[in-house]
């Protein structure tokens, strides 16, 4: 069993639990273990974009800081937005050597950040650590016949340089539902943005988006759609239009454990999709 | 018809595309207004003008940016910044633009505070939308 450090970030610890358990399941089906940082603290949701406004990234280095402190230089997210923010700030202070000397100064109570702290995303640990052909043999439970639109969103794919593919046609996700058994299906709005945290300030704006996405998937034949963002999965879930109501949306930890844990508990309409009985002999 | 025409960036300039460069780090008289950028927003839809021509107000150093409602509609997806041909990320320059608005004071339109929403939704815009 390889240990990784994990930091689970808001979202994972409360509205997409389900998330979090279904990964961290699937994980040790593949063999790694999510060590949970011993503590952690918001990562801030948002990349601050402005260049001169260091002080948001102490948020994100003081979790770099505790992964170093654990002996490990990787530290994987399954949160998308926590992914880019944590990626984003380590890369941002690392760049400049005077950035990051005025953040281990204005943190000089913590031990001294050295950098090297590799920020990565489940889907860098399923695609780049294990490889879609050994994902595909722990496969127990092969989810054919199901229909999975895989929405990405922003925050996997932009900017380029974080991005864990291609910003204008990723693949990795799809690869993974196909190793699972899956057919994955492309749809238009796959990688276009729900409006993310404007749900607070414009709501509807985020039900025009969501109602656009939805409609999308829909159209190109999902039975369901997979992300690993929960803050687009609160959008889509919450800000959808009524006639959508049949096409759920899950997170890629709950796909993941239908198709690799024995017991792990499969919907009821995604049972009838897959015709598998809910437990399966290996 | 006589008259010297110097389009310098000294002469040209004011204070603004200087602090908006300082804040974002991106040039702004790299955009050739190309238009790329509004083509791809999922959000220009809802703004009063397009992120073509936010870029363009900054150029001329039109303090009148800071209270168009386009910054405040953006919501940072980047969209924009990975198709720019100039390399221009115009993402950063719409945050420059919020920044300078929140720093001088200036308060975007009150947030929806009238229901429950995940820490995720409520942190995200507490940052974009509050100094």
């Amino acid at each position: 069993m390889k240990r990784v450090a994990y930091f689970p970030g808001c979202a994972l610890k409360d509205q997409a639990r389900g998330y979090e358990a279904g990964a961290k399941k699937a994980l040790e089906v593949l063999g790694y273990e999510l060590v949970e940082l011993s503590r952690w603290n918001c990562c801030g949701t948002v990349y601050a974009l402005a260049q001169d406004d260091l002080v948001r990234h102490l948020g994100p280095v003081r979790n770099l800081v505790r992964t170093q402190e654990m002996g490990l230089d990787q530290l994987v997210t399954l949160c998308a937005m926590c992914y880019g923010t944590l990626r984003r700030s380590q890369r941002f202070v690392e760049e400049d050597e005077e950035r990051l000397s005025r953040i281990r100064a204005f943190m000089d109570e913590e031990q001294e950040y050295a950098g090297g702290v590799k920020v990565l995303h489940l889907l860098n640990l399923l695609r780049d650590e294990i490889g879609f052909e050994p994902l595909e043999s722990k496969v127990t439970r092969p989810l054919e016949g199901l229909k999975v639109g895989a929405y990405y969103g922003c925050m996997l794919l932009r900017p380029r340089d974080v991005g864990v593919d291609d910003p204008d046609r990723p693949e990795v996700m799809e690869r993974v539902l196909g190793a699972l058994g899956a057919t994955p299906v492309l749809f238009p709005e796959r990688t276009e943005c729900c409006g993310a945290y404007l749900t607070v300030a414009r709501p509807d704006v985020v039900q025009a988006r969501s109602e656009r996405i939805l409609a999308s998937a829909k159209s190109s034949g999902a039975d369901v759609v997979v992300t690993s963002c929960p803050l687009c999965q609160f959008n889509l879930e919450n800000r959808r239009p009524a006639w959508a109501a049949g096409l759920p949306v899950v997170y890629l930890g709950e796909v993941l454990a239908w198709a690799l844990v024995q017991g792990a508990t499969v919907p009821e309409e995604i049972q009838a999709r897959i015709g598998k009985p809910a437990e399966v002999k290996a | 018809m006589a008259g010297e025409l110097n389009l310098c960036r000294e002469r040209l300039e004011g204070a603004l595309p200087r602090k908006v460069e300082e804040i974002s780090g991106q040039n702004p008289y790299a955009c050739y207004q190309c238009g790329k950028c509004s083509a791809g927003c999922l959000f220009a839809d809802h703004m009063d003008v397009l992120p073509n021509q936010v870029i363009r107000l900054v150029q001329l150093g039109d303090e009148g940016v800071a209270a168009f409602r386009a910054p405040w509609v953006c919501a940072a997806c980047l969209a924009c910044a990975v198709r720019c041909p100039r390399g221009v990320d115009i993402g950063k320059v719409m945050e420059a633009l919020r920044v300078l608005a929140l720093r001088r004071g200036l308060t975007p339109a009150p947030l929806n505070l009238g229901e429950r929403y995940p820490q995720i939704a409520l942190v995200g815009a507490f940052r974009k939308f509050t100094p």
